[in-house]
């Protein structure tokens, strides 16, 4: 459903975050159109919340969101990756030292 | 039997049904969605409370012959326009919260227990009759429909109470003979048609039907 005119009022999206359990992040869940932050709150709770499958919710205008899109990439990055650099083998020596006490 | 447990949740099981007709069709997509949660939570109501009267909830929701339901004709009526649909859920649940916020207060704990747990969920739901009220008040359209349906929500109501829910939406109390038929204990014609439907599982399947 696009932006336009609905319950009286000019709409837009707010997008919601959802935390699933206290302490746990807080992940985006969607979006609802709405014509105000109550009415917002109130479709998101019965999208988003309607299972108790929720514990809190984070309500933002689109319009709030200050997006970051554009990355200057022509040079290989590659190199800053750690990527099949394994650190299995010294993380378990590294703990074997410190169950031994110290030196 | 509690005649008012019972009339509360026959009202519950009806209204949300009647609220679920509008699954699919609602103006805006996340009031559809909105909408047909808060219709099964009333129909989680119905349950609740057939749960305290009877120990087979199916059996008194669906087993009953029509002349047994204690809903309210303010319920039972089959509204095609959202102005009326909103118009009743907002006048409904400010009719159920002077019955339920005295059944908070029952003698009996289980009752009392049951309609404050209720209540806790009744909230969200008057914040979404609320703001729709709020939003509509004034188009004529909405102005119309609580007109319509003012006599019917008093009809939820023992005449007890009917003061305290007159002073709540701000309108005046009828004089007797407009609210005949519209109050517990008449039925609507489109209550049968309801019935029909709601009960077609059940009957078809009398021993129960196994999901």
């Amino acid at each position: 459903m696009g932006p336009g005119r609905g319950a009286g009022g000019v709409n837009e999206v707010w997008e919601v975050f959802r935390q699933e359990r206290r302490g746990q992040p807080f992940e985006h869940a969607g979006s609802v159109v709405a014509p105000d932050a109550e009415f917002a709150e109130t479709w998101a709770r019965e999208q988003y919340g309607r299972r108790g499958e929720s514990v809190a919710l984070w309500l933002v205008p689109r319009d709030a969101i200050h997006a970051v899109e554009h990355w200057a990439d022509e040079f290989d990055l590659k190199y800053r990756r750690v990527d099949g650099y394994s650190i299995k083998v010294r993380l378990k020596e590294a703990r074997e030292r410190a169950a031994a006490g110290p030196r | 039997m509690n005649e008012l447990l019972l009339g509360l949740a026959d009202d519950e099981l009806v209204i949300g049904w009647r609220d679920s007709e509008w699954t699919g069709i609602a103006p805006m997509l996340e009031e559809d969605v909105a909408f047909s949660s808060i219709a099964q939570n009333e129909i989680g109501h119905a349950r609740a409370v057939y749960e305290l009267l009877a120990d087979d909830a199916d059996a008194l929701a669906f087993d009953r012959p029509l002349d047994e339901y204690r809903c309210a004709p303010l319920v039972e009526l089959r509204l095609l326009d959202w102005a009326h649909t909103i118009a009743r859920r907002w006048l409904y649940e400010e009719a159920d919260r002077i019955r339920i916020e005295a059944l908070m207060e029952d003698a009996d704990p289980a009752v009392a227990g049951l309609a404050a747990k209720i209540d806790r969920e009744e909230a969200y739901h008057r914040m979404h009759a609320e703001l729709w009220h709020e939003r509509l008040r004034d188009e004529p359209r909405f102005r119309d429909a609580v007109a319509d349906l003012w006599p019917y929500a008093l009809g939820v109501l023992p005449p007890d109470q009917r003061e305290q829910l007159a002073a709540r939406v701000s309108l005046e109390i009828p004089s007797n003979n407009v609210l005949l038929g519209k109050e517990r204990g008449s039925h609507t014609d489109e209550l049968a048609e309801l019935w029909n439907e709601m009960t077609t599982v059940r009957r078809s399947a009398p021993a129960g039907a196994q999901w």
